[in-house]
């Protein structure tokens, strides 16, 4: 169980750059981290810090309007690239709750739900107007409605986001996948004998 | 009342479905599970609700994401890689999964190794948490990445929740050109379609040119399915499939192998089959090509300039200009590795292009498996990569992740065969391309990027193959 998302009004930061991989949220070299040490540290490490390893002033993030924010906007295709979770580890050890974006990465878009944090696709237009806002002024507030599935952006304009009723009803319940598959344990083992999966494939469905 | 026609896709779905959700989502059987070092949170994770592997024998572990590529005679020197290569070995110790550890001589980069130990079928579905898993999908598997959450969620009860994707049919029609390869092709199907284009989607690839390509070269193909976007690539199985699974270790024998492969050949996309979308590419279109960018559909012919409309500080980063032409560009190293394009057909190829010439700048290959190296060993190949002054090192992912200490020095220009250009992929201010395994060897003897076609080869020594 964790904490559930239902209704969250939280305070924005923007990246308006498209395209930013997993690479760029967490650079591969530290994740052989424990999780239990956080990975805070690590987010966007690489474009947020100079070449000495001190906080660029001029990075969005790194702006004292961005302190507290926990909803992260962005251009196109956010965490595109590899699996790795500890793209979202860093997202959510920084606080971030709320990821909005024209597209993501499928592979993080289903990570991101896994640790409670919620990816809210909404059209380039709409996404292109709330970057420009922010860039203007950091740190307005964006309300997020789960089971009515809206999103309230600064000035206003409600937007419904699509998100398909498992995961809503995961996130809403605070419920993680593994219970509910642990349930269902008889069904599991009915396909087994059902279908016999052996590793040498010696096997006709 | 005849049923609907169904992709390939679908029918592998459709035997994979364990209970179906209200919420429109399907708890599938993992037929397949591949970990590495990298697994550790997966591990963790597991360890820490008290469970075991729900099934140890279709669970595999190998180490190939942190191993180095070096002196594998002594204990590994970085302590912080030693210890993720033992926790693997007691991870997978410990819940009694078969684990190719370093000295195995099956050990390399699992998504070599899978197909190569027969442990990748056509029909199964088989997930690792590596987004280029996709690759097990040239043989007609259904193959896909996972995060750590899900890891654990398959170690804890070999199914998955997945949401049925999309599905996108990619027709190549046509021969390829001399020298152009299965990574020009797919870095173009990139650039065509984008980083994101087929997002939400599984791809099909299918036409004449999929279907001449060898298993090696799908391969390459559905591994960068991932680079545009794809949960996964496939490409239904065929007489070159089978002419590939047959035999292998762990693929089923004798007369249970016939019954498999015609169960096998039965899972094409029926004739009339809808597909979510539809592309299609020319294959003699497709010229030797490079990225020019930090994003794999930053591509270009060899032939071609980096755009004038490239955004800045892109070119900042890789330090280059607009309308700067891609051929001639002096590169600082070269690396032929990595799951996209290690295998021994790959190697033949840039054996065809270093033979009889020198490097003029360092070149690192790391073969796609222990099993390929020994390959290449026997057929002469490494003799002739080390006599051209290139390093012959031992299988793992090295320098495409850069996560075992082999790494491209800040500013130094990589010409690599690997799947991403991204900032900082190959060592903090690396500036990679990304190139077939015959450009990246052809920039190694010049020390440029060189069209591979203006090349002369040169005749390999008696009885060896390219």
């Amino acid at each position: 169980m964790r904490e559930p998302l239902t209704t969250h009004t939280g305070r924005a930061v923007g990246l308006p750059i498209a395209n930013i991989d997993t690479d760029q949220l967490i650079p591969a070299r530290f994740m052989s981290t424990p999780r239990e040490e956080g990975y805070a540290r690590f987010l966007l490490h690489d474009m947020r810090r100079g070449e000495g390893g001190d906080l660029r002033e001029d990075f969005p993030l790194n702006q004292p309007a961005a302190r507290g924010a926990d909803t992260l906007v962005t251009a196109d295709n956010l965490g595109c690239g590899s699996s790795r979770e500890a793209a979202v580890y860093a997202l959510a050890d920084s606080g971030f709750r709320v990821l909005i974006a024209p597209s993501f990465g499928d592979i993080f878009y289903a990570n991101a739900l896994k640790n409670g944090v919620l990816p809210i696709r909404l059209p380039e237009a709409v996404v292109t107007t709330l970057l420009d806002r922010l860039a203007r002024a950091p740190g307005q507030t964006v309300t997020v409605d789960v089971p009515d599935q809206t999103v309230r952006l600064p000035g206003g304009a409600v937007h419904r986001f699509e998100i398909d009723g498992f995961r809503k009803a995961m996130l809403v319940a605070g419920q993680d996948e593994l219970s509910l598959t642990l349930s269902l344990e008889a069904d599991i083992s009915a396909f087994e004998a059902a279908n016999r999966p052996r590793p040498d494939g010696a096997v006709r469905r | 009342m005849t049923e609907p026609p169904r992709t390939l896709l679908d029918k592998i779905w459709d035997r994979h479905v364990v209970h179906r959700h209200s919420g429109g989502m399907d708890l599938l059987y993992i037929d397949r599970h591949f970990t590495h070092e990298g697994s550790h949170h997966a591990y963790g994770k597991l360890k820490a609700l008290g469970r075991a592997v729900r099934r140890p024998d279709l669970t595999f572990g190998i180490a190939d994401h942190y191993v180095p590529t070096t002196g594998r005679d002594r204990p590994i020197a970085d302590p912080a890689i030693a210890a993720m290569v033992e926790r693997l070995r007691a991870n997978t110790a410990a819940n009694h999964v078969r684990l190719f550890d370093l000295g195995d001589p099956h050990q390399g980069i699992v998504h070599v190794v899978g197909p190569e130990l027969g442990i990748t079928l056509p029909g199964l579905t088989i997930v690792c948490g590596d987004s280029h898993t996709a690759t097990h999908g040239a043989f007609g598997a259904l193959a896909f990445g996972i995060g750590a959450s899900e890891v654990a969620h398959v170690l804890a009860t070999q199914t998955l929740w997945q949401a049925r994707p999309k599905t996108l049919r990619i027709t190549v029609d046509g021969a390829l050109q001399p020298a152009v390869t299965a990574k020009d092709l797919i870095l173009n199907l990139v650039g065509t379609i984008g980083t994101a284009g087929a997002t939400g989607h599984v791809i099909e690839y299918a036409g004449t040119a999929i279907r001449s390509l060898s298993a090696e070269g799908r391969m390459t193909i559905c591994n960068m399915s991932i680079e545009a976007g794809a949960r996964a690539g496939m490409v239904a199985p065929d007489e070159t499939t089978i002419a590939y699974v047959r035999g292998r270790p762990m693929a089923p024998e004798g007369a249970a192998f016939e019954r498999a492969a015609e169960d096998w050949l039965d899972l094409a996309s029926d004739r009339d089959a809808v597909f979510d979308r539809e592309v299609s590419l020319e294959a003699a279109m497709v010229a030797p090509s490079v990225t020019w960018g930090t994003s794999p559909q930053e591509v270009v012919p060899i032939t071609g300039a980096v755009p004038q409309a490239a955004d800045r500080k892109t070119l900042d980063y890789m330090g280059l200009s607009p309308g700067q032409r891609l051929e001639g560009l002096p590169v600082d190293r070269v690396f032929l590795g990595s799951c996209t394009n290690a295998r021994i057909e790959d190697l033949r190829a840039a054996a065809a292009i270093v033979a009889g010439r020198r490097v003029a700048v360092p070149m690192l290959i790391s073969p796609g498996s222990t099993a390929v190296k020994r390959q290449a060993e026997r057929e002469g190949l490494a003799r002739l990569f080390t006599a051209a002054g290139a390093e012959w090192r031992e299988s793992g992912c090295s320098l495409c992740v850069g996560m075992n200490g082999d790494l491209v020095p800040a500013g130094d220009r990589c010409a690599s065969t690997t799947n991403r250009n991204f900032r900082g992929r190959q060592g903090p201010g690396a500036r990679t391309h990304l190139m077939s395994p015959a450009m990246a060897p052809a920039a190694a003897v010049t020390g440029r990027l060189t069209d591979v076609r203006t090349l002369p080869l040169s005749p390999l020594p008696d009885g060896m193959v390219a």
